[in-house]
Protein backbone atom coordinates (compact mmCIF):
# COMPACT_ATOMS: atom_id res chain seq x y z
CA UNK A 1 0.00 0.00 0.00
CA UNK A 2 2.87 2.52 0.45
CA UNK A 3 2.16 5.96 1.32
CA UNK A 4 -1.42 4.61 1.86
CA UNK A 5 -0.65 2.32 4.25
CA UNK A 6 -2.21 3.50 7.34
CA UNK A 7 -1.00 0.88 9.82
CA UNK A 8 0.50 1.74 13.43
CA UNK A 9 -1.69 4.87 12.94
CA UNK A 10 -4.82 6.13 15.26
CA UNK A 11 -7.44 7.61 13.30
CA UNK A 12 -10.77 9.30 15.20
CA UNK A 13 -13.73 10.00 13.14
CA UNK A 14 -16.66 12.00 14.71
CA UNK A 15 -20.12 11.15 13.87
CA UNK A 16 -19.21 7.88 11.81
CA UNK A 17 -21.89 5.10 12.99
CA UNK A 18 -23.75 5.76 9.14
CA UNK A 19 -23.04 8.35 6.46
CA UNK A 20 -19.82 9.53 5.66
CA UNK A 21 -18.24 9.01 8.65
CA UNK A 22 -19.14 5.82 8.43
CA UNK A 23 -17.56 5.28 4.68
CA UNK A 24 -14.54 7.08 5.79
CA UNK A 25 -14.26 4.67 9.05
CA UNK A 26 -13.89 1.52 6.85
CA UNK A 27 -11.57 2.99 3.91
CA UNK A 28 -9.25 3.62 6.90
CA UNK A 29 -9.85 0.74 8.33
CA UNK A 30 -9.19 -0.97 4.76
CA UNK A 31 -5.55 0.67 4.80
CA UNK A 32 -5.15 -0.53 8.46
CA UNK A 33 -5.67 1.77 10.44
CA UNK A 34 -6.50 1.53 14.36
CA UNK A 35 -9.93 3.31 14.05
CA UNK A 36 -12.35 5.28 16.92
CA UNK A 37 -15.65 5.44 16.26
CA UNK A 38 -18.14 8.11 17.63
CA UNK A 39 -21.88 8.72 17.91
CA UNK A 40 -23.45 11.28 19.89
CA UNK A 41 -26.12 8.47 22.47
CA UNK A 42 -26.88 5.31 21.06
CA UNK A 43 -24.16 2.56 22.83
CA UNK A 44 -26.08 -0.60 21.17
CA UNK A 45 -25.50 0.74 17.56
CA UNK A 46 -22.20 1.93 18.17
CA UNK A 47 -21.36 -1.06 19.56
CA UNK A 48 -22.31 -3.02 16.23
CA UNK A 49 -20.61 -0.61 14.38
CA UNK A 50 -17.06 -1.26 16.19
CA UNK A 51 -17.96 -5.22 15.96
CA UNK A 52 -18.83 -4.60 12.29
CA UNK A 53 -15.35 -2.62 12.02
CA UNK A 54 -13.31 -5.50 13.50
CA UNK A 55 -14.59 -8.24 12.18
CA UNK A 56 -14.70 -7.08 8.02
CA UNK A 57 -11.09 -5.56 8.21
CA UNK A 58 -9.02 -7.11 11.23
CA UNK A 59 -8.31 -3.89 13.12
CA UNK A 60 -8.28 -2.70 16.40
CA UNK A 61 -11.38 -0.23 16.80
CA UNK A 62 -12.85 1.32 19.87
CA UNK A 63 -16.43 3.56 19.66
CA UNK A 64 -16.36 6.64 21.98
CA UNK A 65 -20.28 8.13 22.77
CA UNK A 66 -19.83 11.99 22.70
CA UNK A 67 -21.92 14.79 21.41
CA UNK A 68 -19.22 17.29 19.56
CA UNK A 69 -22.00 19.88 21.34
CA UNK A 70 -20.65 19.21 24.90
CA UNK A 71 -16.79 20.05 25.23
CA UNK A 72 -16.79 18.52 28.70
CA UNK A 73 -17.49 15.40 26.73
CA UNK A 74 -15.18 15.97 23.73
CA UNK A 75 -12.35 16.27 26.52
CA UNK A 76 -13.20 13.24 28.36
CA UNK A 77 -13.12 11.93 24.56
CA UNK A 78 -9.35 12.93 24.20
CA UNK A 79 -8.66 11.62 27.25
CA UNK A 80 -10.41 8.41 27.09
CA UNK A 81 -7.93 7.88 23.39
CA UNK A 82 -4.99 9.06 24.98
CA UNK A 83 -5.76 6.38 28.13
CA UNK A 84 -5.78 3.82 25.41
CA UNK A 85 -3.44 4.88 22.82
CA UNK A 86 -1.36 7.74 24.04
CA UNK A 87 -1.41 8.45 20.50
CA UNK A 88 -3.75 10.16 18.05
CA UNK A 89 -2.60 10.54 14.06
CA UNK A 90 -5.69 11.40 11.94
CA UNK A 91 -8.73 13.17 12.88
CA UNK A 92 -12.26 13.70 10.63
CA UNK A 93 -14.15 15.99 12.00
CA UNK A 94 -17.13 14.96 10.33
CA UNK A 95 -20.41 15.39 13.07
CA UNK A 96 -22.71 17.59 11.71
CA UNK A 97 -26.15 18.61 11.63
CA UNK A 98 -28.27 19.93 9.32
CA UNK A 99 -31.35 22.18 8.62
CA UNK A 100 -32.77 24.20 6.31
CA UNK A 101 -34.80 27.34 7.32
CA UNK A 102 -35.50 30.82 5.01
CA UNK A 103 -34.54 33.79 6.41
CA UNK A 104 -37.25 35.19 9.14
CA UNK A 105 -38.20 31.47 10.00
CA UNK A 106 -34.32 30.27 11.57
CA UNK A 107 -35.28 29.72 15.45
CA UNK A 108 -32.94 30.56 18.23
CA UNK A 109 -32.62 26.43 19.04
CA UNK A 110 -31.59 26.25 15.40
CA UNK A 111 -29.17 28.53 15.39
CA UNK A 112 -27.50 27.18 18.47
CA UNK A 113 -27.46 23.53 17.75
CA UNK A 114 -26.21 23.90 14.55
CA UNK A 115 -23.36 26.06 15.35
CA UNK A 116 -22.92 23.86 18.79
CA UNK A 117 -22.09 20.40 16.42
CA UNK A 118 -20.92 21.86 13.12
CA UNK A 119 -18.51 24.78 13.96
CA UNK A 120 -17.99 25.22 18.19
CA UNK A 121 -17.91 21.22 18.21
CA UNK A 122 -15.08 21.03 15.42
CA UNK A 123 -12.66 23.36 17.40
CA UNK A 124 -13.21 21.42 20.16
CA UNK A 125 -12.31 18.08 18.70
CA UNK A 126 -9.17 19.99 16.89
CA UNK A 127 -7.66 21.13 20.26
CA UNK A 128 -8.42 17.70 21.49
CA UNK A 129 -6.52 16.03 18.50
CA UNK A 130 -3.84 18.87 18.03
CA UNK A 131 -3.33 18.58 21.90
CA UNK A 132 -2.26 14.25 21.39
CA UNK A 133 -0.67 15.27 17.37
CA UNK A 134 1.79 17.57 19.06
CA UNK A 135 3.05 14.98 21.04
CA UNK A 136 4.40 13.14 18.19
CA UNK A 137 5.15 16.32 15.70
CA UNK A 138 2.88 14.87 13.49
CA UNK A 139 -0.85 14.31 12.20
CA UNK A 140 -3.68 15.02 9.75
CA UNK A 141 -7.03 16.62 10.66
CA UNK A 142 -9.42 16.69 7.85
CA UNK A 143 -12.79 18.95 8.83
CA UNK A 144 -15.96 17.93 6.87
CA UNK A 145 -17.29 21.62 5.37
CA UNK A 146 -19.54 21.45 2.25
CA UNK A 147 -19.65 23.30 -0.90
CA UNK A 148 -22.55 25.73 0.56
CA UNK A 149 -19.99 26.71 2.73
CA UNK A 150 -18.40 27.96 0.04
CA UNK A 151 -20.96 29.20 -2.42
CA UNK A 152 -23.65 29.66 -0.01
CA UNK A 153 -27.68 28.74 -0.84
CA UNK A 154 -31.24 29.36 -0.13
CA UNK A 155 -32.59 28.51 2.84
CA UNK A 156 -29.34 27.09 4.22
CA UNK A 157 -27.89 30.55 5.82
CA UNK A 158 -27.58 28.71 9.45
CA UNK A 159 -26.21 25.51 7.83
CA UNK A 160 -23.95 27.35 5.14
CA UNK A 161 -22.61 29.82 7.65
CA UNK A 162 -21.56 27.24 10.30
CA UNK A 163 -19.72 25.15 7.58
CA UNK A 164 -17.81 28.46 6.21
CA UNK A 165 -16.47 29.18 9.80
CA UNK A 166 -14.76 25.75 9.11
CA UNK A 167 -12.80 27.05 6.46
CA UNK A 168 -11.87 29.67 8.19
CA UNK A 169 -10.85 26.98 11.30
CA UNK A 170 -9.07 24.99 8.58
CA UNK A 171 -6.55 27.89 7.47
CA UNK A 172 -5.83 29.36 10.71
CA UNK A 173 -4.98 26.03 12.38
CA UNK A 174 -3.21 24.99 9.33
CA UNK A 175 -0.62 28.32 9.83
CA UNK A 176 -0.61 27.73 13.69
CA UNK A 177 0.27 23.53 13.78
CA UNK A 178 2.18 23.65 10.27
CA UNK A 179 5.54 23.98 12.86
CA UNK A 180 4.47 21.04 14.85
CA UNK A 181 3.82 18.74 11.77
CA UNK A 182 0.32 18.65 11.58
CA UNK A 183 -1.58 19.17 9.06
CA UNK A 184 -5.20 20.92 8.53
CA UNK A 185 -7.35 20.49 5.95
CA UNK A 186 -10.82 20.24 4.68
CA UNK A 187 -13.13 19.01 1.89
CA UNK A 188 -16.12 20.70 1.00
CA UNK A 189 -18.85 17.89 -0.42
CA UNK A 190 -21.73 18.34 -2.87
CA UNK A 191 -24.71 16.65 -2.74
CA UNK A 192 -24.42 13.45 -1.10
CA UNK A 193 -26.37 10.48 -0.35
CA UNK A 194 -26.56 9.99 2.95
CA UNK A 195 -29.68 9.56 5.66
CA UNK A 196 -28.83 13.69 6.35
CA UNK A 197 -29.58 14.59 2.51
CA UNK A 198 -32.35 11.91 2.18
CA UNK A 199 -34.67 14.36 4.58
CA UNK A 200 -34.93 16.89 1.74
CA UNK A 201 -38.50 16.70 -0.15
CA UNK A 202 -38.22 14.80 -3.24
CA UNK A 203 -38.19 17.71 -5.35
CA UNK A 204 -35.47 19.50 -3.90
CA UNK A 205 -33.12 16.40 -4.17
CA UNK A 206 -34.13 16.36 -7.92
CA UNK A 207 -33.51 19.82 -8.77
CA UNK A 208 -30.19 19.43 -6.56
CA UNK A 209 -28.74 16.33 -9.39
CA UNK A 210 -29.35 18.18 -11.77
CA UNK A 211 -26.80 21.01 -10.74
CA UNK A 212 -24.44 18.22 -10.85
CA UNK A 213 -22.22 18.43 -14.29
CA UNK A 214 -21.36 15.22 -13.73
CA UNK A 215 -25.05 14.13 -13.40
CA UNK A 216 -25.19 11.85 -10.71
CA UNK A 217 -25.55 12.55 -6.32
CA UNK A 218 -22.32 11.93 -4.84
CA UNK A 219 -21.63 8.62 -2.45
CA UNK A 220 -19.96 8.83 0.91
CA UNK A 221 -17.13 6.31 -0.95
CA UNK A 222 -16.49 9.58 -3.46
CA UNK A 223 -15.95 11.59 -0.34
CA UNK A 224 -13.95 9.07 1.97
CA UNK A 225 -11.34 8.75 -0.90
CA UNK A 226 -10.79 12.44 -0.82
CA UNK A 227 -9.96 12.03 3.12
CA UNK A 228 -8.18 8.85 2.75
CA UNK A 229 -5.70 10.99 0.42
CA UNK A 230 -5.91 13.93 3.20
CA UNK A 231 -5.11 11.53 5.92
CA UNK A 232 -2.08 9.70 4.47
CA UNK A 233 1.17 10.54 3.71
CA UNK A 234 -0.04 10.74 -0.48
CA UNK A 235 -0.76 14.50 0.85
CA UNK A 236 2.32 15.18 3.06
CA UNK A 237 2.90 18.34 1.88
CA UNK A 238 -0.95 19.64 1.44
CA UNK A 239 -2.02 22.02 4.21
CA UNK A 240 -4.65 24.45 4.92
CA UNK A 241 -6.48 23.28 1.64
CA UNK A 242 -10.38 23.34 0.96
CA UNK A 243 -10.57 20.38 -1.55
CA UNK A 244 -14.03 20.51 -3.26
CA UNK A 245 -15.84 16.87 -3.72
CA UNK A 246 -19.16 17.47 -5.68
CA UNK A 247 -18.77 16.24 -9.23
CA UNK A 248 -19.04 19.84 -10.94
CA UNK A 249 -22.01 20.66 -8.79
CA UNK A 250 -23.49 24.33 -9.49
CA UNK A 251 -25.03 26.51 -6.89
CA UNK B 1 17.05 12.23 38.23
CA UNK B 2 14.34 13.08 40.30
CA UNK B 3 10.76 14.09 39.08
CA UNK B 4 11.76 18.33 40.25
CA UNK B 5 14.99 17.96 38.38
CA UNK B 6 13.02 16.75 35.19
CA UNK B 7 10.89 19.70 35.02
CA UNK B 8 13.72 21.97 35.65
CA UNK B 9 14.98 20.68 32.69
CA UNK B 10 12.32 20.62 30.74
CA UNK B 11 11.49 24.47 31.05
CA UNK B 12 14.84 25.03 30.12
CA UNK B 13 14.71 22.80 27.30
CA UNK B 14 11.15 23.81 25.97
CA UNK B 15 12.17 27.77 26.58
CA UNK B 16 15.54 27.55 24.82
CA UNK B 17 17.12 29.65 28.65
CA UNK B 18 20.48 28.65 29.96
CA UNK B 19 21.18 26.32 32.40
CA UNK B 20 22.10 28.75 35.40
CA UNK B 21 17.94 30.59 35.33
CA UNK B 22 16.43 30.25 38.03
CA UNK B 23 13.16 28.77 36.60
CA UNK B 24 10.83 29.43 39.93
CA UNK B 25 11.20 33.00 39.29
CA UNK B 26 9.96 32.82 36.00
CA UNK B 27 6.31 33.66 35.05
CA UNK B 28 4.45 33.16 31.46
CA UNK B 29 5.16 36.23 29.05
CA UNK B 30 7.33 37.31 32.20
CA UNK B 31 10.29 36.95 29.69
CA UNK B 32 10.86 37.34 25.99
CA UNK B 33 11.53 33.38 25.89
CA UNK B 34 8.31 32.51 27.46
CA UNK B 35 5.74 33.68 24.99
CA UNK B 36 2.22 31.90 23.68
CA UNK B 37 4.29 29.83 20.93
CA UNK B 38 7.05 28.37 23.63
CA UNK B 39 4.24 28.24 26.40
CA UNK B 40 2.48 25.46 23.67
CA UNK B 41 6.08 23.79 23.19
CA UNK B 42 6.36 24.16 27.05
CA UNK B 43 3.12 22.38 27.32
CA UNK B 44 3.96 19.88 24.87
CA UNK B 45 6.85 19.09 26.04
CA UNK B 46 5.93 18.40 29.88
CA UNK B 47 3.01 15.84 28.76
CA UNK B 48 5.70 13.65 26.72
CA UNK B 49 8.27 13.48 29.70
CA UNK B 50 5.64 12.81 32.27
CA UNK B 51 3.39 10.92 30.23
CA UNK B 52 0.00 13.19 31.06
CA UNK B 53 -2.62 15.18 28.90
CA UNK B 54 -3.04 18.49 30.60
CA UNK B 55 -6.61 19.98 30.48
CA UNK B 56 -7.27 22.94 28.52
CA UNK B 57 -7.55 24.68 32.06
CA UNK B 58 -4.34 23.88 32.94
CA UNK B 59 -2.71 24.74 29.64
CA UNK B 60 -3.90 28.21 30.51
CA UNK B 61 -3.45 28.89 34.19
CA UNK B 62 -0.26 27.17 34.27
CA UNK B 63 1.90 30.82 34.36
CA UNK B 64 4.40 29.38 36.54
CA UNK B 65 7.12 26.55 37.61
CA UNK B 66 5.45 26.18 41.22
CA UNK B 67 1.79 26.25 39.32
CA UNK B 68 3.21 23.51 36.52
CA UNK B 69 4.71 21.35 39.69
CA UNK B 70 0.90 21.59 41.47
CA UNK B 71 -0.51 20.69 37.99
CA UNK B 72 1.38 17.71 37.50
CA UNK B 73 0.69 16.67 40.72
CA UNK B 74 -3.31 16.39 40.34
CA UNK B 75 -2.09 14.53 37.45
CA UNK B 76 -0.65 12.03 39.55
CA UNK B 77 2.71 12.95 39.23
CA UNK B 78 5.27 12.40 42.46
CA UNK B 79 6.36 16.01 42.57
Amino acid sequence: MGLLDLEGKVAFVTGSTRGIGWSTACLLAAHRATVILNGVSDRHSLDERVTELRSAYGVEALGLLCDAADPAGVRDAYREIFSAFRQLDILVNNAGVLQDALVGMVSDDMVTRTFAVNTFGAIHHLQGAAQLMRRHKSGSIVNLTSIVGVTGNEGQIVYSSSKAALIGLTKSAAKELAPLGIRVNAVAPGFVDTDMTRTLPRDKREQRVTSIKMGRIGTPEDVARVILFLASELSSYVTGQVLGVDGGMLI
Amino acid sequence: MTNDAKLRQVFIDALALSPEVDVESLSYRGIDEWDSVAHMMLVGEIESAFDVMLDTQDVIGMSSYSLAREILKRHGVQI
